[in-house]
């Protein structure tokens, strides 16, 4: 895993934007296969996603909560570890958001807070558990990730039919409106696009992830134990604390991330029978965005643009929108297997580099 | 004894980035013989070995095997040839048994089916025939050390080996098992089996070798019959007599005694003692160098006094303060500074800047953080000075140190370490790859350090390193100190015995602790004689 | 006696619901056995359940097969899903990716592909036509006549018996011939391995390959079993279920295949429980959530100590010394 992380953090940002550029053109290819048009369909992406301010604004909120899924995966990667439980960790953070939004009444200046220190509490603690089994049990957080993520979608559930639930209706009630991110104000001026202020928060926290890695004393520790844990261990630092403080603060950005989902966008919580995927897409921004504050955000505008414009290029040249799914997934190989794209770029440029 | 060569290799010249690892060497090996290969670690033997199992391929040169040329492309080649290598590391399948992994690759078969009794009657044969007892149906993890060396040979008897290549086979066994091993040796060359064997134990090369060939440097030194000479003209040919870097020092004034250990023990992973009651005592003003063929515990040692790992038993004691078991992170605010040897893997966190290497140890305590917040520019400053104290050569204190040089990096840790004006400082293999210039500048810091009154423990496989360095040497050897010598009255020949497990003979003798029942220990070896 | 009927018809049931987890489980089993970790068992199920529902709908609307049709389209699907396991193999073990991005990177392009070419291929359709030729159940001649237990055990669809048959054979591979003596190795230590010379990297893309073809045979079995169509939420966890049993299981194929069903049961449970109404006691949500809690608990060693083959995730570099 170390491996990885230094890898990703060593590169030229080459990597992702080539990998990037032979996703598309991959995708390209595959359209054409199939007998379509992939500059009319990349044109109609671009035109779903940007054309109007009513798309726009739904591509903002599409961008959303990929920033913070990103930024939960790309913390930990700074740390070290793999969080593919961001999932889980939303999932958490969106229940939490919606039972303080559903169950208690206050004036918005004190409902939205609490509703998030909830969430952020909630999805931190879920990932909490995770460093924790890894720091004293040395279990890998891959496997305990995904068996939380599945824990977590089982057991909002279990809470929105217990306490939260809507008669009659596989959601929950509706959160009181002193919870909700959303204004008329903000929504009018899309068009009735479903933006909310959730994104201010995800800059915010972008800002914030910036902030503590790189001015704070525990983010050296952060970053020092991500890079090398080894020299960490001989220089001082709490190897295994460092591990359960980063997932914490790893889940806590997801957590925040669902609470903004609930509280912007739906103002409910469903009962869900599969995956919504922020998770899974968190990870693409994160490797996309090699794990740096800004880097996050650009990849979260890119997923977001491209999963909400891709039912564009179904309008626009037949498409079927899971294409982009194809896309994305090819990017991810490309960016993983960067051996294989520096190899391209290589021939391409038929000069030598020296590869270390 | 047949004669006839078994192996020649003529010529052989294998380089590596920065370094010539063969140069020109010259390898006779004869049928039936054991032929020993005598070098310090780091001379070359261990890579010639690998090119003649195929592992590696040479520059230069020509392999001849039973008069042949060959060119060994791959270590089937090399099985295919007859020559089969016994790892210095086991490679051994640890959930599978003996029987399995001796006959893994090489699977006899019934059908589709492992044919285990068949493979089971031809392991017993080969085990009956060299003497090599083993357990077939016992799982690696279960039997012991040397069971698991002879798995080893077994594995390459089974692949029809005439040419045996052990690679420090004995690092890992014990007095008993070492016996039992050299039997099996004899044996197999009864056998008309060709042994080469890799080591830098002059007791067995006596005990055991017929003709040694002695490497220092990746050159050939001389290759001559054992019976024809001693432990002390091989261990003076394997160390050499080098220019030496003499430093200029003043005569050392030692003071108090600022670290002492007293019958310390500790086990290693495996639950195997490394540390066997070791005493010590480090005072101000002095450096005291740990000598010692890699392996006899000191790394275990250093792990122990900068609290990397648990002493089992035993007092450790700073400035009369007990310290045994305490966090690294306690220990370092004990004014314990520690230059690792790893610089890259432990010393220092490559992807961090300079400046941030320089505060590795201390970027939580003012002025470096206050309020939990990172004062980036006392900590720029802090770098600014230390880079400028220190010659560190490098664009400025942002640049990360994986840029810098082999020599530069490691001042960034002397200049971190020093920087916390420790009371004891601990350094080890200060100068591995270091070139002349930086391993001068690091040496005039530690004299600088003993001088200033601090107390220095120096642990260096360089010989003469210790030896320029040392107020005094302490030798040890299967995790004891077997004795502790001045430097001006003994020579490289005495300590490259002690560190062999030989005993000290006259002259230089022991300045301070008497290493208690270690020389005894060792009559084993010395009465081992064919 | 309605206790006992209750009974051997929920082990019926269970059994209907372990098989594709039986065979996703040995797919893991067979990869990470050989060093590669593999999560993408999920994806490997889409492609094998998407493949057999298409080739056997154009078998039987367009080449009129019939009762045959299932069968082509279980064959296809794991030819489908060794190939499908290439970029897995190609990332992991050539150009040494790290072998759980590359396993999430599978599963999306697993979600992603298998509805894109539906769409492609049926007219904007999001899932296929429901299949009239599907498996039906068979019941073993004699055995099936035992009262109770032979509904139980010996009534049950082809691809059961086949799956069963399968961890019997992989447990004799791996322990009994050769091959399995070195994939083992190659898990184990790929160093020793290399020593005796053999070729580590062929062997795990072997294994990764065989692991996409088992793990799609699992998807296969639900379509051509269960839901006789495939649409986005046909696998939908169930490789992750296989995933855990495979780690219940220790990496073992019996004792992963008894972890298949112990999590089978809590699907066959949860219909039952919901015809008897027990739902009022024990939340539903609890015995989906039960397989993953009881994974964490044996990881975090309270119910004894699961060990990974130990390369497994590591590339193998030839030559490292």
């Amino acid at each position: 895993m170390n491996g990885l992380v230094r890898r990703m953090l060593g590169e030229s940002s080459l990597i992702p934007i080539v990998s990037i550029v032979i996703g598309l053109l991959l995708g390209a290819v595959i359209m054409l296969a199939g007998n379509y048009d992939p500059i009319a369909a990349y044109g109609s992406l671009l035109t779903r996603a940007f054309g109007d301010m009513y798309n726009l604004g739904e591509t903002i909120r599409q961008i959303t909560p990929y920033i913070f899924t990103g930024l939960a995966v790309a913390f930990a990667f700074r740390s070290g570890l793999f969080n593919i439980g961001a999932e889980g960790q939303f999932i958490m953070g969106a229940v939490a958001a919606a039972a303080v939004g559903v169950l208690l009444e206050m004036p918005w200046y004190l409902h939205i807070p609490l509703a998030l220190v909830a969430s952020a509490l909630a999805g931190g603690l879920w990932g909490a558990v995770v460093g924790y089994l890894k720091a004293a049990r040395g279990v890998h957080e891959v496997i305990t990730t995904i068996m939380l993520n599945w824990i977590a979608l089982h057991l909002a559930n279990y809470i929105v039919r217990g306490a939260l639930l809507e008669k009659g209706l596989a959601r929950s009630r509706y959160i009181h409106e002193s919870a909700w991110l959303s204004t008329s104000g903000l929504t009018e001026l899309f068009d009735n696009a479903r933006i909310h202020y959730g994104i201010l928060i995800a800059l915010a926290l972008s800002a914030l992830f910036y902030f503590v890695l790189w001015k704070t004393r525990q983010g050296f520790e952060f970053r020092a134990v991500g890079f090398n844990p080894d020299a960490s261990e001989y220089a001082g630092i709490n190897v295994k604390s460092t591990f359960v403080k980063a997932m914490f603060i790893s889940g806590l950005f997801a957590g925040v991330g669902g609470a903004c989902e609930v509280m912007g966008v739906f103002h409910y919580q469903t009962i869900n029978s599969a995956f919504p995927g922020y998770g899974l897409m968190g990870i693409a921004v994160a490797l996309i965005g090699r794990n740096s504050a800004v880097g996050v955000v650009l990849g979260a505008v890119l997923i977001g643009v491209l999963t909400y414009g891709a039912s564009g290029m179904k309008f626009g040249a037949g498409v079927p929108e899971e294409l982009i799914n194809v896309v994305i997934a090819l990017v991810i190989f490309f960016v993983a297997a960067s051996g294989l794209v520096e190899l391209l770029v290589r021939r391409f440029r038929n000069r030598n580099r020296t590869v270390h | 004894m047949q004669s006839g060569t078994a192996v020649e290799m003529r010529g052989i010249t294998k380089r590596f980035p920065g370094i010539v690892a063969n140069d020109n060497i010259h390898l006779q090996v004869r049928k039936g013989e054991i032929h020993a290969l005598l070098g310090e670690n780091g001379a070359g033997k261990t890579t010639l070995m690998n090119i003649l199992f195929g592992l590696y391929q040479p520059d230069e040169g020509e392999i001849f095997i039973n008069g042949r040329k060959v060119e060994i492309t791959g270590p089937q080649k090399a099985i295919d040839l007859g020559i089969g290598m016994i790892h210095q590391h086991f490679m051994l399948v640890e959930p599978y048994t003996v029987l399995q992994n001796i006959i893994l690759g090489a699977e006899p078969r019934r059908g589709i089916l492992i044919d285990y009794k068949k493979a089971l009657a031809r392991v017993l044969e080969l085990s009956d025939k060299y003497g090599l007892h083993v357990d077939p149906h016992r799982t690696i993890r279960e039997i012991s050390v040397g069971m698991q060396q002879r798995v080893e040979i077994l594995k390459t008897l089974y692949r029809g080996a005439d040419i045996l290549i052990f690679d420090e086979p004995t690092a890992v066994l014990t007095p008993q098992e070492i016996r039992e091993l050299m039997a099996i040796m004899r044996r197999l060359t009864e056998e008309g089996k060709t042994i080469i064997l890799i080591t830098h134990k002059l007791k067995e090369i006596m005990a055991i070798g017929d003709r040694v060939t002695i490497i220092r440097r990746g050159r050939v030194v001389d290759c001559l019959p054992v019976r024809e000479s001693s432990p002390e003209e091989l261990a003076s040919m394997m160390v050499g007599r080098n220019v030496s870097f003499v430093v200029g020092k003043k005569e050392a004034r030692p003071g108090e005694t600022i670290l002492e250990l007293k019958d310390v023990t500790a086990c290693d992973e495996r639950g195997v003692q490394v540390l066997k009651g070791l005493s010590l005592e480090v005072r101000r003003g002095e450096i005291l160098g740990i000598a010692g063929v890699e392996g006899n515990g000191q790394q275990e040692l250093i792990e122990v006094l900068t609290g990397l790992r648990k002493a089992s038993s035993g007092e450790i004691l700073l400035r009369g303060r007990l310290i045994r078991n305490e966090s690294p992170r306690r220990i370092a605010e004990s004014k314990v500074g520690y230059i690792p040897e790893d610089r890259q893997k432990r010393g220092l966190v490559l992807d961090f800047s300079v400046g941030e290497n320089l505060v590795l140890k201390n970027y939580y305590e003012p002025p470096y953080t206050e309020r939990c917040l990172l004062r980036h520019n006392r900590i720029h400053a802090h770098a600014a000075s230390l880079i400028g104290e220190y010659d560190i050569r490098t664009p400025d204190e942002r640049t990360p140190a994986r840029a810098l040089s082999g020599g530069n990096q490691q001042k960034v840790i002397v200049a971190r370490e020093v920087a916390g004006d420790p009371d004891l400082l601990i350094a080890t293999q200060p100068t591995r790859g270091l070139d002349v210039g930086a391993i001068e500048f690091i040496h005039r810091k530690l004299i600088e350090q003993r001088d200033s009154g601090k107390a220095v423990l120096l642990y260096s496989l360089e010989l003469d390193e210790i030896m320029n360095l040392s107020d005094r040497i302490a030798v040890m050897y299967e995790g004891r100190i077997v004795g502790i010598l001045d430097p001006r009255k003994t020579d490289e020949q005495e300590i490259g015995l002690l560190m062999s497990g030989g005993r000290a003979s006259g002259g230089g003798g022991s300045a301070g602790h008497a290493p208690g029942g270690g020389a005894g220990d060792h009559a084993d070896e010395s009465g081992v004689r064919a | 006696m309605a206790v006992l009927q209750a009974a051997s018809e929920l082990v019926q049931t269970t059994i209907v619901f372990a098989t594709a987890l039986v065979f996703a489980m040995l797919g893991g089993l067979v990869s990470e056995r050989s060093g590669v970790v593999n999560i993408a068992l999920e994806g490997m199920m889409m492609a094998g359940a998407f493949t057999a529902a298409i080739v056997t709908h154009y078998l039987e609307t367009g080449a009129g097969l019939g009762a045959s049709a299932p069968w082509i389209g279980f064959v296809c699907a794991i030819v489908m899903g060794a190939l499908f396991s290439l970029p897995h193999a190609a990332a992991s073990i050539t150009f040494r990716a790290d072998q759980v991005v590359s396993g999430v990177a599978l599963n999306l392009l697993a979600a992603g592909s298998t509805i894109y070419v539906c769409k492609i291929l049926l007219d904007g359709s999001a899932q296929t036509p429901t299949l009239k030729n599907v498996f039906s159940k068979w019941a073993v001649p004699l055995l099936s006549d035992i009262p109770y237990l032979g509904q139980a055990l010996f009534i049950a669809y082809p691809t059961s018996y086949i799956a069963f048959l399968l961890v019997a054979l992989i447990w004799f591979v791996l322990y009994k011939t050769p091959a399995g003596l070195r994939l083992r190795a190659v898990g184990e230590h790929p160093k020793a391995a290399d020593s005796v010379a053999i070729n580590v990297h062929r062997v795990r893309y072997a294994a990764v390959m065989i692991s996409g073809a088992l793990a799609a045979m699992g998807g296969a079995t639900i379509t051509l079993t269960t839901t006789s169509n495939f649409s986005h939420n046909t696998i939908s966890g169930q490789g992750f279920i296989a995933l855990a049993a495979l780690i219940f299981g220790k990496w073992k194929p019996v004792a992963g295949m008894f972890a298949a069903l112990f999590f089978g049961i809590a699907s066959a449970l949860k219909s039952v429980f919901q015809v008897y109404g027990i739902t009022n006691y024990i939340p539903v949500d609890f015995i989906y959530m039960f397989p993953y809690i009881l994974t964490v608990l044996v990881l975090a060693g309270f119910v004894g100590r699961a060990v990974a083959p130990a390369a497994a995730g590591k590339p193998y570099r030839k030559g490292e010394r």
